[in-house]
């Protein structure tokens, strides 16, 4: 009897629309483009500052003060939070356990812990920039 | 136990090398007991419909991990699934990512290679306990690595893992998993000999967090978990190296 092994092809394009789980990582990692494009907003923002010119600042300012540049903020964050933060704050008592003795300490702890962190930081970056 | 039937219309993929280009869907219409799990009802279509359906099996209790299939796309233990949780209509196809030796059969070479290729094993560099000594572990060092040792290579982490589907370099859930069993084990001392394996691009870097592995896992070894750790171990072992930090004696 002869071997002949079949091999199942697998798309390298299409492969995550086999399961809603992929679908999920997909989604997740789309965001690189947000990522993308405030790592762009950033520079253009660094280069008005460069310019040393108050007009152009206030120019960025305005910019990004519009409406339609308002509503796309917000979306982008909402997509932060459910395809990043969320994700990932569940995440992390997988890749950072914390065993006390033989005692794990319970997921819920190092979640809530990186809830609070995170919002100590917001609040301070949020100090920081004189909005509160 | 309930021994209420109901009939199940059994869709099995089916491969003869010998015959078949490709492999096609068969159905089977088989009367099950509610209380049966999938591998009883392939049990069922192989003694009572089609003596040459070929498939694995051995324990029927979910220790041997032989009898891992898709069942409607998702890889599982048949001996695990219950009919009772399934549809009237179910798919069972070879593990995904796995060439097909002969119908749900497939070729698990690959994987038990790089099994090997991980070193699962204790690796000493000190000497060994006297003879009349034994090795000292505690319950807190055993808690570190226990679920990791649960595992009983059913491959269905594979099947479920796009990234081993992609490149069949990457060692993939299962191995890693071991490798970092015994990584965690204060008993071994060759962290720094898996490291070449497992810092290289087709080890944990080249896992980029799917989960699906770990979602899948029967056990609940959480394989995606021991990577992410290995991941952060690896990090922290560059830094140090960097920082001339003296790191792990292994």
């Amino acid at each position: 009897m002869s071997r002949q092994p079949y091999v199942r092809p697998m798309s390298t394009t299409t492969w995550y629309m086999r399961n809603g789980r992929y679908k999920v990582y997909v989604l997740r990692e789309l965001s690189s483009f947000l990522v993308t494009f405030y790592s762009f907003l950033t520079i253009s923002a660094l280069a008005a500052l460069a310019a040393n010119s108050p007009d152009k600042w206030d120019a960025f300012l305005a910019s990004q003060q519009a409406t339609g540049m308002m509503v796309f903020h917000g979306l982008a964050l909402l997509y932060f939070l459910f395809f990043q933060t969320f994700p990932w704050f569940k995440l992390a008592p997988k890749a950072m356990p914390v065993y006390m003795g033989e005692k794990k300490l319970p997921d819920s702890y190092i979640i809530i812990g990186h809830y609070v962190a995170w919002v100590v930081v917001s609040v301070f970056i949020l100090w920081l920039a004189g909005v509160i | 136990m309930s021994t209420r039937t109901r009939t199940l219309e059994l869709e099995i993929m089916r491969y003869d090398p010998e015959k078949d280009k490709e492999p096609w869907f068969q159905t089977y219409t088989v009367p099950c007991i509610e209380d049966w799990v999938i591998l009883d009802a392939i049990n069922y279509v192989k003694e009572n419909l089609d003596t040459t359906l070929a498939y694995r099996w051995s324990c029927h209790m979910m220790v041997c991990g032989s009898c891992g299939m898709m069942v409607n796309g998702e890889p599982a233990l048949t001996c695990k699934t219950f009919i009772r949780e399934l549809p009237d209509k179910v798919r069972i196809e070879p593990l995904e990512n796995f060439p097909i030796e002969r119908d749900l059969v497939v070729v698990l070479d690959d994987v038990i290679q790089k099994l090997h290729k991980v070193q699962p094993y204790i690796i000493r560099k000190d000497p060994p306990p006297a003879e009349d000594q034994e090795y000292i572990q505690t319950r807190g060092q055993l808690a570190i690595f226990k679920q990791l040792t649960m595992c009983i290579n059913c491959m269905c982490c594979y099947a479920a893992c796009p990234q081993y589907g992609l490149d069949k370099n990457f060692i993939g859930p299962a191995a890693l998993a071991l490798a970092h069993r015994y990584n965690r084990d204060n008993r071994d001392q060759g962290k720094s000999d898996r490291l070449d394996i497992l810092a290289d691009h087709d080890g944990v870097w080249d896992c980029s967090f799917v989960g699906a592995c770990s979602e899948v896992c029967p056990k609940h070894v959480d394989p995606a978990a021991a990577i992410q750790q290995m991941k952060i171990d690896g990090a922290m072992e560059f830094w140090k190296q960097k920082m001339g930090i003296p790191g792990d004696k292994s």
